[in-house]
């Protein structure tokens, strides 16, 4: 990344950063030694997961889903891999215990 | 009843203006509470941060993880700081170069130590003169971002690096200062204290502070994987121990007008609080009971202060 980096004539006066949210080029999922995996047949879609992940790495995405039992929903519940940082809220506090946290190994 | 904005998580906003990517420790309760504060108050936002973890690991030079307008100065002036901007957002309204009509808010965010302690004068004074700026408080209870160090807002007995426990001294000899009853005595529009666990009450807090003219505060426990000790994926449950047990109240002063928003019916013994963490590992059962006795009583001014009994007997 440092030959990337600008020199300082180049950096804008007060180091100020002009694109807003730019976090994202640091990937933080290589920081999880667990990792959380939603079962989406036990996900009742309350949404606590997303609510509560302090990095936003789960999303609602649109994809509707159907379980085995007949229950339709209209989206999903998604981790963001590259982002999660494997802390084990959204399983610890997930009602429906539809989250595993499962070790990372190679 | 509190106003009720948000009736349940689907009515929040899905866009994110605390982009993912931020360095604060796995499973840090400041993640959740500032995505769900910027969800609340949308782009048309500027946010002043104090220096802390908050600030540090949102904003590691040349990345930020702010997708909204946002300034750091320094430590101990995040209120004064914020106090100008709004001067200088009316002044430029009151030349016709931004939209008169539009309404921007105007966030200040510190730490427990940014708050309590060094950062107090400057809030003091933004009270005071009643700049129209929310002030959110994160309170994990230490200077955590250079090592875990004592604040005015560390609870009694709690291990720091500064109050350290062993056969003298058992961590903190002081109790928490109470931070928002000394707001509160400032006659500002709106005080409350909310907690991450719940989530529609802080987000419903957070729009209320926004709304009203004039200053606001809103103060939130934060807890800390890393200062308080404990697994990461335990952040909420703390949290939720914290109301349960009567350690935390959730609360708002609206224009003068007292309400507990959170009632607890039965509360839970503090020892389920304070043995899930580390910070506290040094107590003795019996020094458990001297902060049951201190919850006891806070929790009967609290009940005195409504009228009724919001926050019930001990049950478990
Ligand atoms: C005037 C000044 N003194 C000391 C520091 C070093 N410092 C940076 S962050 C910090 C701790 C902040 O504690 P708190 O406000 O509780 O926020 P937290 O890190 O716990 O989120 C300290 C002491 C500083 N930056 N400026
Ligand atoms: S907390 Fe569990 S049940 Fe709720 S949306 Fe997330 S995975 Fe689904
Ligand atoms: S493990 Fe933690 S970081 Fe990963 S999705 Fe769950 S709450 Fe978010
Ligand atoms: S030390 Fe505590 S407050 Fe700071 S980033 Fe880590 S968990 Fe959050
Ligand atoms: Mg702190």
């Amino acid at each position: 990344m440092s030959s990337e980096l600008p020199t300082w004539k180049e950096i804008p006066i007060a180091g100020t950063i002009l694109e807003p949210g730019n976090s994202v080029k640091y990937k933080t999922g290589d920081w999880r030694t667990f990792r959380p995996v939603i079962d989406q047949e036990k996900c009742v879609r309350c949404l606590f997961c997303w609510a509560y992940c302090p990095d936003a790495a789960v999303k609602i995405v649109e994809k509707p889903y159907r379980t085995q039992s007949g229950r339709e929903y209209q989206f999903s519940v998604e981790i963001d891999y590259d982002y999660c940082k494997g802390c084990g809220i959204c399983a610890n506090e997930c009602p429906a215990k539809a989250i595993q946290m499962v070790e990372e190994v190679k | 009843m509190p106003e009720r904005y948000y009736k349940s998580l689907r009515d929040l906003p899905k866009e994110e203006y605390l982009a993912s990517g931020h360095r604060l420790c796995a499973g840090c309760a400041a993640g959740t509470i500032i995505r769900h504060l910027l969800k609340v108050a949308g782009p048309n936002t500027i946010v002043v941060t104090a220096t802390g973890c908050l600030e540090v690991a949102t904003t590691p030079y040349p990345l930020t993880a702010w997708r909204v307008p946002w300034i750091h100065v320094a430590f101990e002036n995040a209120a004064s700081v914020a106090s100008g901007v709004e001067a200088a957002i009316k002044a430029l309204q009151r030349k016709g170069l931004i939209d008169p009509s539009k309404r921007i808010n105007i966030i200040a965010i510190g730490g427990d130590g940014g708050t309590y302690d060094i950062g107090f004068q400057a809030l003091s004074g933004m009270l005071e003169r009643g700049h129209k700026v929310m002030y959110l408080l994160y309170d994990n209870e230490a200077y955590m971002n250079t090592g875990i160090q004592r604040s005015g807002g560390t609870p009694q007995f709690a291990w720091t690096t500064t109050t350290p426990a062993g056969r003298v001294w058992k961590g903190k000899h002081q109790p928490k200062k109470p931070i928002s009853d000394i707001v509160a005595a400032h006659r500002i529009p709106y005080v409350a204290t909310a907690n991450p666990a719940y989530v529609l009450d802080m987000v419903n807090k957070f729009r209320r502070a926004l709304e009203v003219e004039g200053p606001s505060f809103v103060h939130v426990i934060q807890p800390c994987p890393t200062g308080w000790r404990f697994d990461p994926s335990k952040s909420i449950e703390i949290a939720k121990l914290a109301t349960e047990t009567g350690m935390w109240i959730n609360w708002e002063l609206d224009h003068g007008e007292f309400r507990v928003t959170v009632p607890v019916p039965k509360r839970k013994h503090v020892k389920h609080y304070i043995r899930a963490q580390g910070r506290f590992r040094h107590l003795t059962d019996e020094d458990i009971e001297k902060i049951q006795e201190y919850i006891n009583k806070e929790v009967e001014r609290i009940n005195k202060l409504v009228g009724k009994e919001v926050i019930g007997p001990l049950a478990e």
